[in-house]
């Protein structure tokens, strides 16, 4: 029924490439995100790889620091704008007009337009590693003013995050047009998928910090070039000013980041437990608790900027804050698996990881909040395993588990159950290989961004460092298994997991190119 | 296979075989050698055991579903997904722990930012990629400084093209030409600045760091409890040498800090402190040339006690 | 699954061309931009212009195609609505990049500027660093950057500027009304009256620029006091500007006779985006004149 309405209708995809250019079907434009972000995940990898050569022992071996220095900009400016949101995004392109019950995004042009824009801005970053002088060397917060020394290749640096920028704004408002107008009849907002909610919010979040990056970045240009003094103390300007406008942005960046995967999260871990979400409605609140909050705690990266005690103060109560609704996400996951029925299929292997994991960073996070103990953990090792553990150990749990979970509905096929479970464990042990021991190195005195270390940091380096190559080539499983997936593989059914509940899995596996054009019935 | 599985007891047996090289792992935040340091690293410790009792919650419950919840013993799942109480208990029991680790934190940043009524003021400078340091008097006029930089034997070593082995320098990335030198049992302001980018000037054992922001001066004091040799490093990236200007420190004897400071303020040393001076220092040993101070260098060295 | 009143639930588009072409314009106009300031000047410049051709050719046929769609009222209620939902967080986007330089103006003047003179907790910041400084405003700094200047007053253009963006207001909205009730004279004359307000107070911005340069002594180089007057009032000029030019695109459609009392939502989207340079243009006067 699926193949023939699409052929009927005659608004299949068209032919070639041009498809993939000029397509507004929000399928293909979700798997063209994923199929970036999945190629930006290896970019950003091989960065890591280097970063993690490098630094398997002290002295130097491989690159000279300035390109050490670089590797470690694109790395963390790669992995967030060009694998994470991405890849998000793609998820939210594929589901949310599904979830909703909607024909498709409710701006289907502008939502071609928002990702070739990102291809734009991450081609332009990436180019920078190739000009004269190299890329930006002052990691992915460009505090000024050290990134004013970039050389040759700054306009573009800032020009690039425009871009992606300008990418994220024109796609979030493009989700919330869907959410707000395109539901279908009876879908009320608190009925709505947990994953369409943590989008839903993450937009807004994005609606408002992106532009404030876009005035951040852009006041360094204006800086740099035509002799404005935002960050210069002796025009009365400030550094400490960038840092402000950038966290405004970055904090509830992480957000951006996270949300979404508890989203994810919330959908698989109910259909493996064979149980509804528990507290749906708590969860609800508790996403807009969160990013409610973290517009109100940027500052918490800057403790060691000499703020007067008052802020400092205001900034740790508001930090601790959060772990309050953040709490509540994990106690609720946990409770929903209570008393339930549960299996572990890939996907909820990767989501029971990700309670493990995230937690661990967000147990850090609450330890960081508290000023006077991040005097000494600010900007050391320490802080690179917390985000690791939310980011990599959070967010990139979720999008494999996501994968794995939402694969079979999307190709049609079942992905390789075995390779996926070996995929997993390798993945979750050599995680903790690579990021635990950081946790001594920052406690121990170790700086980040570092190309060469003392001698005493050697042995915890050496095995993080082991870990990542593991980490690495474990992707190399999830790449085979993921490709071949989408040629072959045993035929998935409609519902494809017997517990599993929503808009999505009513209709056929593959997903027809045209979806809901109908509107469906939602009891 | 099985020489796969042989290489694990070898693994195993090196791991913990060898506690020489385990001992010497430092796993955890140094207690340090100031009040500060101290209050922090007990702030530290107190946050760790709070999380690791929540850890214990937290992963309790997730492994006791994950046991005993498994299809293989439970057919049917219960339907329940509302439970007011409970929501309840897990809203207001994070809040509370919450504010047991508020109250400390709150209290330990209020001593951090004590600055007042300090013996000694010193200056202290990032640039890329050294350290300056400047002795200030009563009237925060510099009185006697000096620049501090990595040392030659780590910047032997500090090559890529051939890449050199580090090892046969035991500070490698950790010594400096000249240290900062402090006197113990004073409180010892630290005003820090920066000439070009930001750094961060960090030693753990002085319980933290504080960002070394051009134009602006930010503080942090101390007040260090034993003479010895304390190693740090900017904190802030700031370049392609920002791994290679560490901070060293070293807290000598009072007396010999101030016969110190006098003798360099009129010019009868050979210039700033080496290690090895300053090691000598430390020990309590004054070298010659500083002795026999003036009536009017002791008048200097009263100066900048305050 | 009827295939007719399928298509008739919601208007998609398929294979849009223009999207792409866009990007790669953009991409060299900010490219060729980059370049130039670089200090590739010849090379760079190509680049950009290349790039705003190729842009600006996108642009009117993307728009022409969404311009045809729309009079052949091929969108209906629910399309129309995803448009404004479209607009109003465009528009709240904007609010925000707005946000982060008013931002950056108070956090300089409450902050930076006391710190500087050793306020709070920077006593040494004053004592070491910047003996004597006094904060004050307008300033440009202890380093006094850009040697002395006279500030702004809220008198002379710049209450005139409030002036003609008031009548604006006012203008577009009479505009509005006359379109809703079908007086189509209305619409052209006050759609053209405002659009020439919006002309006049960017021509007098470009002359109180000139007058602060050659007569006040202030530039962009005048310390903060100077950044944060020329960059708030330039880009809140900008949007001025790109507002007067879509006014100028909607007042040549509804001379060709497009929109109507029911179907207009090109003709509103432009009015609150004139409405929000307006309450824009408030926040500057009050904050960068006047205070
Ligand atoms: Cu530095």
């Amino acid at each position: 029924m699926s193949t023939e309405a699409t052929t009927v209708h005659g608004h299949g995809p068209a032919p070639g490439i041009m498809r993939w250019i000029t397509t507004t079907n929000h399928k293909d434009i979700g798997t063209l995100y994923l199929t970036f972000s999945f190629i930006m995940l290896f970019v950003g990898g091989a960065m890591a790889m280097v970063i993690r050569s490098e630094l398997a022992q002290p002295g130097l071996q491989i690159v000279n620091p300035d390109f050490f220095n670089q590797m470690m900009t694109l790395h963390g400016l790669v992995m967030i704008f060009g694998v994470l949101m991405p890849a998000l995004v793609g998820f939210a392109n594929w589901l949310v007009p599904m979830q909703v019950g909607a024909p498709d995004m409710a701006l289907p042009r502008l939502n071609n337009w928002s990702f070739w824009l990102l291809v734009a801005g991450m081609s332009m970053l990436l180019s920078t590693l190739l000009m004269p002088g190299g890329a930006m060397e002052m990691g992915w917060t460009m505090y000024a003013p050290q990134s004013l020394q970039t050389p040759f290749s700054f306009a573009f640096s800032i020009f690039s995050i425009h871009l992606m920028g300008i990418s994220s704004i024109l796609g979030s408002i493009n989700i919330i047009a869907t959410i707000l107008n395109l539901r279908a009849p009876g879908m009320k907002l608190l009925k709505m998928p947990l994953f369409c909610w943590s989008w839903f919010v993450t937009a807004f979040l994005l609606i408002v910090i992106m532009p404030v990056l876009a005035g951040g970045v852009t006041m360094l240009l204006f800086d740099r070039f035509f002799g404005t003094s935002f960050f210069d103390a002796a025009g009365g300007g400030s550094p400490v000013l960038f840092q402000h406008v950038f966290w405004f942005f970055g904090h509830p960046e992480v957000y951006v980041m996270i949300l979404p995967a508890f989203g994810i999260i919330s959908e698989i871990i109910p259909t493996f437990s064979r149980k509804p979400i528990f507290g749906y409605t708590a969860m609800v609140y508790a996403l807009a608790c969160i990013s409610f909050i973290s517009f109100a705690v940027w500052a918490h990266h800057m403790f060691t900027s000499g703020m007067p005690t008052a802020a400092n103060l205001f900034f740790m109560y508001a930090s601790m804050l959060i772990a309050v609704p953040t709490g509540i996400k994990i106690f609720n996951w946990i409770a929903t698996m209570w008393r339930g029925s549960l299996t572990f299929e890939t996907p909820m292997l990767f989501a029971t990881g990700f309670i493990v994991t995230f937690t661990i960073g967000g147990f850090t996070g609450v330890m960081m909040a508290l000023v006077p103990a991040d005097f000494q953990y600010h900007n050391s090792y320490f802080i690179v395993a917390h985000f690791h553990y939310v980011l990599a150990g959070g967010t990139l749990m979720a999008l494999f588990g996501g994968i794995y979970y939402w694969l079979p509905k999307w190709t049609g096929h079942m992905y390789l159950e075995r390779l996926g479970k070996t995929h997993f464990w390798l993945t979750i042990i050599s995680l903790n290989v690579l990021f635990f021991p950081q946790h001594f190195l920052g406690l121990a005195g170790m700086p980040r961004r570092v190309p060469d270390y003392a001698l005493q940091f050697t042995d915890f380096n050496l095995i993080s460092s082991i870990g990542a190559f593991v980490f690495g080539a474990s992707q190399l499983l999830f790449l085979y298994n993921v490709v071949r997936t989408v040629h072959r593989g045993k035929q998935a059914t409609d519902r494809v997991w017997e517990g599993a509940h929503g808009l999505e899995w009513t209709v056929p596996s593959p997903a027809p190119y045209h979806t809901f054009q109908e509107a469906p019935d939602v009891k | 296979m099985t020489r796969k599985l042989a290489v694990l007891p070898i693994l195993c047996a090196a791991l913990f075989a060898a506690p020489a090289a385990w001992a010497d792992l430092q796993f955890n935040m140094p207690r340090g050698v100031t009040p500060i340091s101290h209050q922090i690293y007990d702030l530290h410790m107190f946050a760790f055991w709070m999380m690791v009792g929540l850890g214990v919650v937290v992963y309790g419950g997730l492994m006791w579903t994950v046991i005993f919840h498994r299809r293989s013993r439970r057919k049917k799942a219960s339907q329940f997904h509302e439970n007011a109480k409970v929501e309840i208990v897990w809203t207001t029991l994070p809040f509370l722990i919450l504010v047991a680790l508020a109250i400390p934190a709150s209290i330990v940043l209020v001593n951090t930012q004590n600055f007042h009524n300090s013996d000694l003021k010193v200056q202290v400078t990032g640039y890329q990629w050294l350290w300056q340091y400047e002795y200030l008097d009563k009237k925060a006029e510099p009185v006697y400084g000096f620049y501090s930089r990595l040392s030659l034997a780590s910047l032997k070593r500090m090559s890529i093209d051939p890449p050199k082995s580090p090892w046969t320098d035991p500070h490698y990335l950790w010594d400096v030409n000249h240290p900062m030198i402090v006197p113990v049992h004073k409180k010892v302001l630290l005003l820090i600045t920066s000439g070009d980018v930001i750094h961060s000037f960090w030693v753990t054992e002085f319980g933290g760091q504080v960002d070394a922001i051009p134009g602006r001066i930010t503080q942090w004091w101390i007040n260090v409890q034993k003479p010895g040799i304390y190693r740090g490093v900017c904190n802030q990236i700031c370049g392609g040498g920002h791994a290679y200007m560490p901070v060293v420190v070293v807290a000598v004897p009072q007396d010999a800090f101030y016969r110190w400071l006098a003798a360099s303020r009129a010019g009868r040393t050979s210039g700033p402190p080496t290690m090895a001076q300053a090691k000598a220092l430390m020990h309590g040993n004054v070298p010659l040339a500083l002795n026999g101070a003036s009536s009017s260098e002791k008048r200097l060295a009263s100066e900048v006690k305050s | 699954m009827s295939s007719h009143t399928g298509a008739q639930r919601y208007f998609i588009p398929h294979n849009s061309p223009w999207s792409f072409a866009i990007t790669v314009g953009f991409f060299a106009l900010l490219f060729g931009t980059a370049m130039l300031l670089s200090g590739m000047e010849k090379s760079g410049l190509a680049i950009l212009c290349a790039g705003a051709v190729v842009m600006i050719v996108c642009m009117v046929g993307w728009w022409r195609l969404v311009i045809h769609e729309s009079e052949s009222r091929t969108y209906r209620a629910l399309e129309d609505s995803s448009f404004r939902w479209g607009m109003v967080f465009f528009i709240f986007s904007e609010v925000c990049f707005f946000g982060a330089f008013f931002g950056a103006l108070f956090y300089s003047r409450l902050f930076v500027l006391p710190f500087l003179s050793g306020a709070s907790n920077n006593l040494f910041t004053e004592v070491l660093l910047w003996p004597g400084f006094v904060a004050q405003w307008p300033s440009n700094g202890p380093g006094n950057l850009g040697g002395t200047f006279e500030g702004m007053t809220p008198g002379g253009i710049a209450a005139m500027n409030t002036a003609l963006l008031f009548i604006s207001a006012v203008t577009v909205t009479i505009a509005h009304w006359g379109l809703k009730n079908g007086h189509r004279n209305i619409v052209k004359v006050f759609l053209a009256l405002t659009f020439f307000l919006g002309f006049t107070f960017v021509v007098s911005q470009a002359h109180e620029y000139i007058h602060a340069y050659q007569q006040l002594g202030l530039t962009l180089g005048s310390g903060i006091y100077g950044t944060t007057f020329f960059v708030l009032t330039g880009f809140h000029g900008t949007h001025v500007t790109i507002g007067a030019i879509a006014l100028l695109v909607i007042w040549v459609r509804v001379m060709r006779g497009h929109f109507d009392e029911h179907h207009h939502f090109g003709f509103e989207a432009i009015a609150w985006y004139w409405h929000f340079v307006d309450v824009v243009w408030l926040g500057l006067y009050l904050f960068v004149y006047w205070l």
